[in-house]
């Protein structure tokens, strides 16, 4: 089966984010990127469906040039091919442009499933893979903890609220997987080695047949109007461990007068 | 006229979700307050849907909305939508609003907001204020797109008051298509949850990856039980398989408020801190005296989870018995 996974490369977790006062934009160049923990999890259940059915995994991402190394451990972790959707005139897409985009570029080639991660860790909208099913016209199958594939069909567990439900859907589909869905394998140097010869398409918006005023800033229908930072928390105070730190807490709590 | 806005009304465990009541106390404040109610419902959904403010509740108790996921729902809010063109139409931030959201995002081409802690109406559009990238930076955004404004709203982000309107329902035909029945429900699997629930629990003691096991959640039990509390989670100890995800409190578990919060190795991920960060007291101990909770902490212990919270629980057993 051809597998499509759309995982996204985000600022690695070691970084501080900052924010251009210009643009209210993240600021995404010259940072260290890693490929988001969510989308790993994403290519890794890609990689178990297709050890077990054949077939292929297709990585699709969208980002600056930057975001290269993460595709390059997606490849190293055993994706087949990747695509790399890469053009000045995205950025500042909304999450509807970036659906539009990943949708188009999912187009170009036949697929069976497409898994997304529920939601990236950078933004957390979670509405990209409901949007992209749209486009794509094939039924979502969103928040699964357990895929099983069986012939034309697919079973997933999907996670709710007290506890899970068991959902089936005919193929294609879209899946979006919630994190914690398996454990994403660290790549192997033959891996790695083998990566460095795999394919990675580039495509621009125009590639897509996405013109200027469906994508990016221009595209977006949300728009971000004042960026800052919330009304802070006064800090409370920081004790060092002396073999005290219990006695401290519950002296604490008789001050608030919850003891 | 006062702005329509609508709230899609959703049920759980033949409850409405807390978030719905939320939803509809808001819009009522603001506008005209109005409801869909879609699948089968307890005899007095509509009447409670009334009391929180709904002046008009558009209904189907077909079973199509329960037995398949989100694609008849969406289906039916969107004829809903072409025909009343409400300003405005609230979803809870949950995994069935989400689903439907992005379903209509798309097929009107019209983008929503995700997130939103807070909004106002503005000339025939809207201002939603969310707490981007969790705790650190927040952002106000609007949407420039034509017609019905579609946001996703998190849960706690208003006081649920009762505001009784008379009872006025509009039956609505439900979803026929085939085409929309390929996303099949088929089963309900409840795992059991045990100890005090974390909704409306006044004091929560919650563990993340510094605890290092499942069977070091039992320390946390304990201290719940002598203060009279809840235990909670963060995603990684869910990840990992300690808990189950019914405990996970964060952006995508669940969103709490209470008087009380001992973090106990918890470092403060922005996953986390945007669903606890409101708690009246926050206590935390953590061993790296750089971790982010302490900046959202009254009072915070640099030290070993291992030793303060057995301390603190010894400590308050004998506070109580003196």
């Amino acid at each position: 089966m051809n597998i499509i996974v759309c995982g996204k490369v985000i600022p690695a977790t070691t970084v501080i984010i900052e924010i251009d006062p210009n643009t209210k934009r993240m600021v995404r160049k010259g940072v260290t990127h890693e490929l988001d923990p969510a989308a790993a999890s994403a290519v890794e259940e890609g990689l178990r469906l297709t050890e077990k059915h054949g077939g292929t995994v297709t990585l699709i991402t969208m980002g600056i040039s930057d975001v290269t190394i993460g595709i390059r451990n997606a490849l190293a972790m055993g994706a087949t091919s990747a695509v790399h959707i890469l053009d000045d005139a995205v950025a500042g897409s909304d999450t509807l442009g970036t659906a539009k985009l990943l949708a188009a570029a999912i187009k170009k080639q036949p697929f069976d499933l497409v898994i997304c991660a529920t939601e990236s860790s950078d933004s957390y909208s979670g509405i990209v893979p409901g949007q992209i099913a749209h486009f794509l016209g094939v039924p979502p199958v969103t928040f699964a903890k357990e895929i099983t594939v069986d012939d034309n069909k697919i079973t997933i567990k999907r996670q709710s609220e007290s506890g899970y439900d068991i959902v089936e859907s005919t193929l294609p589909a879209l899946v979006a997987v919630s994190s914690g869905i398996n454990e994403p394998r660290y790549p192997q140097l033959k891996g790695i080695m083998a990566a460095k010869k795999k394919e990675i398409k580039v495509y621009t918006a125009t590639d897509l047949g996405l013109p200027p005023d469906q994508v990016g800033e221009k595209g977006a229908r949300e728009k971000v109007l004042a960026i800052g930072r919330p009304p802070k928390r006064q800090a409370g105070k920081v004790v060092t461990d002396e073999g005290e730190g219990g006695k401290q807490i519950a002296d604490f709590l008789a001050e608030i007068k919850v003891i | 006229m006062a702005d329509v806005i609508w709230v899609y009304a959703e049920l759980s465990d033949d409850r409405f979700t807390p978030t719905t009541l939320e939803m509809l106390t808001k819009a009522a404040e603001l506008g005209t307050a109005e409801a869909v109610l879609l699948g089968p419902a307890p005899d007095d959904g509509a009447q409670t849907l009334a009391k929180y403010g709904a002046s008009k509740i558009y209904r189907s108790a077909d079973p199509v909305y329960r037995d398949y996921l989100t694609l008849p729902a969406a289906e039916t809010v969107a004829e809903l939508i072409q025909k009343h063109h409400p300003a405005v139409m609230l979803f809870a931030s949950s995994y069935t609003g989400r689903d439907i959201v992005a379903n209509l995002s798309a097929r009107f081409d019209c983008g929503a907001i995700s997130d939103v802690g807070d909004f106002v109406l503005k000339e025939g559009s809207v201002e939603a204020t969310i707490p981007a990238l969790g705790a650190s930076y927040q952002n106000t955004s609007t949407l420039v797109s034509q017609g019905t404004k579609l946001l996703l709203v998190r849960p706690k982000a208003f006081e649920a008051k009762t505001n009784e309107q008379p009872l006025s329902v509009e039956e609505v035909p439900p979803a026929a298509a085939e085409a929309l029945r390929t996303v099949h429900m088929k089963e309900r699997v409840a795992v059991k949850r045990e100890g005090p629930q974390l909704e409306g629990a006044k004091t929560i003691i919650s563990g993340g990856r510094g605890l290092k096991g499942e069977e070091n959640f039992a320390m946390l039990k304990e201290l719940a039980d002598v203060l009279g509390g809840a235990v909670g989670a963060t995603r990684a100890a869910v990840d990992a398989g300690w808990v189950p995800y019914s405990m996970q409190i964060g952006q995508t578990g669940k969103t709490v408020k209470p008087d009380l919060y001992i973090a106990c190795g918890i470092s403060g991920a922005v996953q986390h801190l945007s669903g606890m960060k409101t708690s009246k007291f926050i206590i935390s101990i953590n061993k790296d005296a750089e971790a982010p909770i302490f900046q959202y902490s009254d009072f915070g212990v640099v030290g070993d989870v291992f030793k303060v919270v057995p301390q603190l629980i010894e400590e308050l057993k004998k506070r109580k018995s003196a």
